[in-house]
This record gives C-alpha cells, sequence and structure tokens, in this order.
C-alpha cells in the first residue's frame, strides 16, 4: 500500500464521517439538554429526500439545503412536543420518527418522480461541489508529485463546503456548550432541571432550543449524504447513520472534540469498505491479532460476574482455538501462507464496532444524569 | 420582619413545603395574595421570587452534581453571553460573600464531591448572589450531623444580624426552641397559631401541631437482656465500585434490648442492614441464636433470613418495604406468602383470610383508613410505616432489624411506632434500630453504638452519654475503632 493509497483512504473517511459527525454532534446537543433521540436516522432520512427533490425541483442546492433543514426540524419539533411539553416516552417517539421517515420518503418520492422511490440524479447547480484550494491539483495528476503536495490536494482540499462546515461545527459546540451562559444551562438541563427550573430559567425553553439545534444539525447530514456524497435520494439511503452517530456519542463520552475523534474512526472503517474488497493478510499476523483479542476478552471478564464470564470468556476461547487452527495450518504450509479477509467482514466492522461501544468496552461513559427524563415538578 | 428568624412547625403534610414553594414560585396559589415590605407582589415563577428578593434553600439540594461550586452559583444569574466574564464577577463577590458571612466554600470544587453541609452552604450562597433578602430553608438539618447543623445555626444567626430575614421550615421542635424567634405552626393545610419563641414550650408546641396533647419522651423501663440473640464479628463488605463499605464491624444485641446504632447516612449503616437482612453479601460472620449463618451462598436472601427468626423494616419503605402500586393485603405478606396459613391448596391463595387478617392487623396498628384494598401509594408515609411494621412484628421474630423507623412520618405516628418497637423489646425479643435521628436513637435505644465510614467508632450507654460525643464519634473525630 503506497502513500497515495493511504491519501485517498483518509480522504475518503473525512467524506464519509462528515454526515456521522453532524449527526452526532446533533444527537450531542439534545442529549446535553436530556432529551434522548433515538430519531436521528429518521431526521437525516427525511432532509437527504427533501433537499434531494427540492434541489432537484428548484435546481438550487441552497434551497434543498434549506427545505432539508425545515423538514428534519419538523420531525425534531414532534419530538420535543412528545417527549417535553407531553412528557411522552423519548424513545418510542424517537422509533416513531425513524418509522415516519423511512416510509413517507419512499412513498412521497414515488408520487412526487415515480421512478421507484428514489429522486433523478441532480445536475450541477443541484448539488454541493467540491471546493479546490488554491494550488490544488487534479486527482490525475495526483501520482507525479510529492507526498506534501498529494496531502494538501487530495485530504485538505477538494471536499463540499458542508465538511468544512462539520469540521467547524467541532470547536463551535465545544465554544457554545463550554463558553457561553446558553451552554452552561443546557448542560445543567440535561444533568439536573431542577437546578435550572428553581433558578429561574425555563426548562422547557432550553430542552426546545437543544431538540432544534438537534434537527438543524440532523437537516444538514442529510442535505450532505443527498446532494454532495451523492446525487441522488434512494430508499434508506441514510444507512444506519443516525444509529452509529449515537454509538459514536457514546464513544466520545458525549464531549465534541471526542465526538471528532469517534466519528473520524468510523469513517475510516468505511473508508476501508469502500477502497478494499478482498484484503490478503498474512496468516501469522492474523493468528497473532486474534491471540491479543482472546487474551483482552479472557481478562476482561476476570472479575465479572459468572454469566460474563462463560458468555466473553467463551468467546474469547473460541477466538483462540481459531487462531490455534490457523498456527496448525501455516505450520503444515508454510510462513508465507496468507488468508483473504471476506468483503462482507470489513462491511461490518463499522457495525462490530458500534457493538463492542455499546457493550461498554470503551470504560465508564456516564450519560447526562437527567437524560430520558421527562421534567415534573416535584411536590 | 427584618433581621428576625422565623419557624414554621408542622407535621408532614400539613402544608409547610407547599407554602413555601408558592412563596418561591414553584406552584400557583388558587387564591390569595402575597404582600413583600408591605407591597402586593406576584409570584408567577422563581425568576419573579428571584427578583422579588426571596432565596429558597429546598430539602433537596437544586445543584447540578458535576459541576463546581462556581458554576452552580453562575446557573441562572449569569452577567452576560459568556462565561468567563460571569466566572470572574462572581468568583469576586463570592469572596466578599464569605468574608461577610463566614462563609467559606472553594469555588472549584466539584459538587459531587463535597459533603453536604459545604452543598447547603452554596445553596445558601446562590441564594445571597442572586441579592436575597428573604431566605427559606426547609427542613435544613435533615441531613447534617449535630457539629454541622450547630455552624449552620451560627450562620444563620449572623445573617439575622445583617438584617436578613430567615424563614425556617422544620419539623424538629429542638431547632425552633434553639434559634427562631417567632413561630408559625400548621396543621392540616392551615396556619395554627403564630407565637413568640420565648412564650412558649416544646409540649405546647407539640400539641398545636397534632391537635392533641402527645408524649415527646418514650416512656420505658429499663431492659432486661438475656441471651445473646445476634454475634456479627468482622463483617466486611466491599461493594461493587471495589470500595470497602463496611470494615471489621462486630456487634451483638441480646434479647430484650434495643442496640441503636447512630450516624449520619451513608456511613455504611444500610449495607449492614442489608447485609443482615441478606440481600448484600459480605464475609466475616453472623450467628443468630447461636448458629452461623450463610452469608454469601445460596441460602443467603431475604426468605432464609426469615425462616431463622430474622424480621427486617427496611429504611426505605416505598423502595424495599412495600410495592407502592399494590394494595395494602397483599404488601401485608410480602416475605410471608410462603406460609401453610396463606395458602388454600397447592396452587391459590387463600387471599380472602389474608384480606380478614390484613384488617385485623391493621386495626391493632391503627392504620388509617383501614382497608386492606387501597394501594399503597395511597397512604399517608405514617401509615405505609405502620403497615411494614405490622407485617413484621406480628410474625413475633426473634430479632427486628429496624432501619429509619420514622422517617418522613408524623408526630403522633412516630408516638406509635415507638411505643410498639419498645413493647416488642418487653417481650423479649431483640432489636437492631438504625437511624439518621439522634434523638431517636437516644430516647429507644439500650445502648447505642456510632458509625462512621463503615466502622463502628464506640459503644454508649444512651443515660451516660450526650449529643456532643455522639456528635464527635459520628463525624470521626474521636474514635476507639480497631485500627
Amino acid at each position: 500500500m503506497d502513500f497515495l493509497t493511504l491519501v485517498q483512504v483518509l480522504d475518503s473517511s473525512l467524506r464519509l464521517a462528515t454526515p456521522l459527525l453532524l449527526a452526532c454532534l446533533a444527537g450531542l446537543f439534545s442529549e446535553r439538554a436530556g432529551i434522548f433521540d433515538i430519531g436521528l436516522e429518521g431526521k437525516i432520512l427525511a432532509a437527504a429526500f427533501v433537499s434531494a427533490a427540492v434541489a432537484y425541483t428548484t435546481g438550487s442546492v441552497w434551497v434543498g439545503l434549506l427545505a432539508g433543514i425545515g423538514a428534519s426540524v419538523m420531525l425534531s419539533a414532534i419530538h420535543g412536543l412528545a417527549s417535553i411539553t407531553l412528557r411522552g416516552d423519548q424513545i418510542i417517539s424517537g422509533v416513531a420518527i425513524n418509522f415516519l421517515a423511512a416510509g413517507l420518503t419512499v412513498v412521497v418520492a414515488q408520487a412526487w418522480f415515480g421512478q421507484g422511490g428514489r429522486t433523478p440524479p441532480l445536475q450541477s447547480g443541484g448539488r454541493f461541489e467540491p471546493i479546490n484550494f488554491p494550488g490544488a491539483i487534479p486527482s490525475k495528476e495526483m501520482a507525479d508529485v510529492g507526498p506534501v503536495m498529494q496531502l494538501y490536494s487530495e485530504l485538505i482540499s477538494g471536499h463540499s463546503l458542508l465538511v468544512y462546515v462539520a469540521l467547524l461545527t467541532v470547536p463551535l459546540s465545544w465554544f457554545v456548550l463550554y463558553q457561553t451562559r446558553f451552554g452552561l444551562r443546557l448542560r445543567a438541563v440535561g444533568e439536573n432541571p431542577a437546578a435550572v427550573d428553581t433558578a429561574g430559567i425555563s426548562v422547557v425553553g432550553m430542552r426546545y432550543a437543544a431538540v432544534v439545534i438537534c434537527g438543524v444539525l440532523c437537516g444538514i447530514a442529510g442535505a450532505y449524504i443527498a446532494t454532495a456524497l451523492q446525487a441522488n435520494f434512494t430508499k434508506d439511503m441514510s444507512a444506519g447513520r443516525g444509529f452509529i452517530a449515537l454509538a459514536a456519542l457514546i464513544f466520545a463520552k458525549w464531549r465534541p472534540w471526542y465526538a471528532l475523534g469517534a466519528c473520524l474512526l468510523f469513517g475510516f472503517f468505511f473508508a476501508v469498505d469502500n477502497r478494499f474488497q478482498n484484503i490478503l493478510l498474512p496468516a501469522w499476523s492474523l493468528s497473532g491479532v486474534l491471540l491479543l483479542t482472546a487474551f483482552g476478552l479472557v481478562s476482561y471478564v476476570w472479575r465479572k460476574d459468572l454469566l460474563d464470564k462463560i458468555v466473553l470468556g467463551g468467546l474469547g476461547f473460541g477466538v483462540a482455538f481459531v487462531s490455534v487452527l490457523i498456527v496448525i495450518s501455516v505450520w503444515s504450509a508454510g510462513m508465507s501462507t496468507q488468508i483473504k479477509i471476506p468483503v462482507v467482514f470489513i462491511q461490518s466492522l463499522p457495525y462490530i464496532l458500534t457493538v463492542v461501544v455499546l457493550a461498554g468496552f470503551v470504560g465508564k461513559a456516564i450519560p447526562p444524569r437527567s437524560g430520558g427524563v421527562p421534567y415534573v415538578k416535584e411536590k | 420582619m427584618p433581621g428576625t428568624i422565623h419557624g414554621i412547625i408542622g407535621e408532614n403534610g400539613a402544608g409547610k413545603s407547599t407554602l413555601m414553594s408558592i412563596l418561591y414560585g414553584f406552584y400557583k396559589a388558587d387564591a390569595g395574595e402575597i404582600f413583600i415590605d408591605g407591597q402586593k407582589t406576584l409570584i408567577p415563577d422563581s425568576q419573579a421570587a428571584i427578583s422579588a428578593g426571596i432565596g429558597m434553600v429546598f430539602q433537596h439540594f437544586k445543584l447540578v452534581e458535576n459541576f463546581t461550586v462556581l458554576e452552580n452559583i453562575v446557573l441562572g444569574a449569569e452577567s452576560g453571553e459568556f462565561l468567563a466574564p460571569s466566572l470572574r464577577k462572581a468568583r469576586a463577590e463570592l469572596a466578599e460573600l464569605a468574608a461577610e458571612y463566614e462563609l467559606n466554600v472553594d469555588p472549584d470544587a466539584v459538587i459531587e464531591e463535597i459533603g453536604v453541609g459545604m452543598q447547603q452552604r452554596v445553596e445558601i450562597l446562590k441564594a445571597l448572589y442572586r441579592k436575597a433578602n428573604i431566605l427559606i430553608l426547609d427542613e435544613p438539618t435533615g441531613v447534617l450531623t449535630p457539629a454541622e447543623a450547630g455552624q449552620l445555626f451560627r450562620i444563620l444567626g449572623r445573617l439575622r444580624e445583617e438584617g436578613k430575614t430567615i424563614i425556617l421550615i422544620t419539623h424538629k421542635l429542638r431547632e425552633i426552641m434553639e434559634i427562631t424567634d417567632t413561630v408559625s405552626v400548621m396543621r392540616r393545610g392551615e396556619m395554627t397559631a403564630t407565637v413568640k419563641t420565648s412564650e412558649t414550650s416544646p409540649e405546647h408546641l407539640a400539641e398545636l401541631m397534632v391537635g392533641r396533647k402527645v408524649l415527646l419522651r418514650v416512656d420505658k423501663t429499663p431492659a432486661q437482656p438475656k441471651h445473646q440473640v445476634l454475634e456479627v464479628s468482622r463483617l466486611n463488605v466491599v461493594d461493587e465500585a471495589g470500595v470497602l463499605r463496611l470494615k471489621d464491624i462486630s456487634l451483638n444485641v441480646r434479647a430484650g434490648e434495643i442496640l441503636g446504632i447512630a450516624g449520619v447516612a451513608g456511613n455504611g449503616q444500610s449495607e449492614l442492614l442489608e447485609v443482615l437482612g441478606g440481600y448484600q453479601s459480605a464475609t466475616g460472620s453472623i450467628r443468630v441464636n447461636g448458629s452461623e449463618i450463610d452469608l454469601t451462598g445460596s441460602s443467603s436472601d431475604g426468605q432464609s433470613r426469615r425462616a431463622r427468626g430474622i424480621a427486617h423494616v427496611p429504611e426505605d419503605r416505598q423502595r424495599e418495604g412495600l410495592i407502592m402500586d399494590f394494595t395494602a393485603w397483599e404488601n401485608a405478606i410480602f416475605g410471608y406468602h410462603r406460609d401453610p396459613d396463606h395458602q388454600l391448596n397447592r396452587f391459590l391463595m387463600n387471599n380472602a383470610a389474608i384480606r380478614e387478617e390484613t384488617a385485623a392487623k391493621m386495626a391493632r396498628f391503627d392504620v388509617r383508613p383501614p382497608n386492606p384494598n387501597l394501594t399503597a401509594k395511597n397512604f399517608s408515609g405514617g401509615n405505609q410505616q405502620k403497615i411494614v411494621l405490622a407485617r413484621e412484628i406480628e410474625r413475633n421474630p426473634d430479632l427486628l432489624l429496624v432501619g429509619q423507623p420514622t422517617r418522613g412520618v408524623d408526630i403522633g405516628a412516630i408516638e406509635f411506632i415507638h411505643k410498639q418497637i419498645v413493647a416488642l423489646r418487653d417481650r423479649g425479643k431483640a432489636i437492631l434500630l438504625i437511624s439518621v435521628e439522634l434523638d431517636e436513637i437516644l430516647s429507644l435505644s439500650d445502648r447505642v453504638a456510632v458509625m462512621f465510614d463503615g466502622q463502628i467508632m464506640g459503644e454508649r450507654d444512651p443515660s451516660k452519654t450526650n449529643e456532643k460525643e455522639l456528635g464527635l464519634l459520628m463525624a470521626g473525630v474521636i474514635s476507639e475503632a480497631r485500627k
């Protein structure tokens, strides 16, 4: 693997991480204010469809973006109404939004364009085009220049505007959360709404504000997928990004800078999957990785409950067994034996990571203490 | 009146807290008007209360646990859009307030890492930072050691000197007598009397609160202790986070005596009760009537403890003692539901008989209303506690574990519950009493042990000790614990 390939994979990581990052920060604002939002996925999907449809119809990507944000904020408002005003269950409301978006987008797309639930391809003007920085060279000439130029032209330059917007959202979120009055109140309302209420601030108002910010960011994420990453809307094109963003949010322990790291990691896995169909690895290194995994699992469960020991310990021993089999095969076939990692495994890596993160392997992640609980004045 | 401390006393549910919540704009009054300094003032929300100069220290603090002291004080009273200047300004003002009222708190400490006494100071500072002239404190001493309570009263005295008006809500008569200038008594939502503190007595106030004469001291004869019932030796408990919660606890209780365990909440008393009650594993040894009890194995649960003659009135009746959505008769047999008396045949329970029995128990324990079909949450705190107590005492256990028997219970019911506990002792049973109310420990116990930081700091004869000495033990200042 040469340097250019690496740069290209990183470039692609950045592009694939962008919607995750926007969605993750969206979730961050909402959950920091105490509103769990499992409906990120639905909002992204709705925004993707509306932005693509409107951008195609009007020919302007900006109108499309605004329409997408509008759709997402509307769904956010529904979630806010259900979970803040009516004090309903936040999980149920979020799930309902996901179903609503999944069904409605396809039905409306079919009725509008009659192309089997998708929107027609967007022409230029209806898309966010890459921005080329001064001095950047086109991809065709990339192989002929030095590594610094490759980094500059491929990784730093040449993304659509929304990628840079997403990256700027990280320091902006940090600033808003930790350096402004609004941020202090927002964080407080997710930890102890009673403290905010007795300080004379409206809990409901703060939570609605957070939910609306969440809607705006999800809207940008959706518009990015349909008008920058792709050039039209297709059924279920959000592909679980809303849920992966939630996993990244836990991984990031509800902090903006960590969120950037987590989303880039997930983006990297997606990029690897896109780039390499089958990976050939020397068998000995694979068996080493497996052995390490097995060791990690066994030592992790050492001080846990019996059931954990049986389940995870069993898994560990299974992995160790496979590793031993590989070692035996290397023995008989020679050190240079290579093993092909199937493409499906690479594809499932981001999702496996999600499961691992959710299972709590990343250390203690403490969610906002009043998350998921509607605020009722106590007697 | 400026420069005075006004006490408001009344039983639980008399309406003290509701009244104050209305003053703070937390609830809306259906009718009536509020006057501040002779001016009619409308208080539709907390913001209005704050600008009218009212500050409130709630019984359960309204602090953001993982924020710093400074952030908590600034929250809602920021001086601008950005935090840094607000925090700078607050830090300077805090230093002034600290000097003026002797309220020293580290502004950069995180709330969850400082003690409750400190947290309460933060609440007071919060009110003062908002320029409060009227300070309302709701049951401020409930969570404090006697020494901390003393400090609080000194601070309140200082605030009074500075011309602040203080309203102190409490159900403790002693505090009213100690610090207030005037006192109002509430009963069933009505203000029944307002008197000068110097012209009244605890007995008189108690009578005004309950509406009849009450016995403030528990009437009991000296204990006649007999054989050892409970012997605990070198008990250790490590919690899930790996923290040592109980350190080498050894104690014993004999038949016919009450051993009281005093201590500030959270010093291992709950864990001790959980171990004895069978739902927390431990190392060490517990013997009941001379035979060893299983501490970790399969027969370490509430069921087998009950079979060995241990009855348990848990600390938190709403979480551990009762199922709030179940009826009184269902609640009245929990833990004893496998008894043959409750079975009709192999598959069915004899619900009719249980209901009847429960009705009789409720009559004996003066549970009001005596209706076994009512769900537990429809009873008042005192009556809920009586249901639990009836369930456990009526089984005639050899050993009764009682945790916080009168927490959130009104004076009338306290008197009754105390009588029942003493009566059980006089029938020759052993009783282990855990309470954070020092008065209760002192008046009920035949021996007092003090817990601090998971250890027994010492044991005293209640007739030969005083609150000050116990307070020092509770704060861990003096200790006879094994090192």
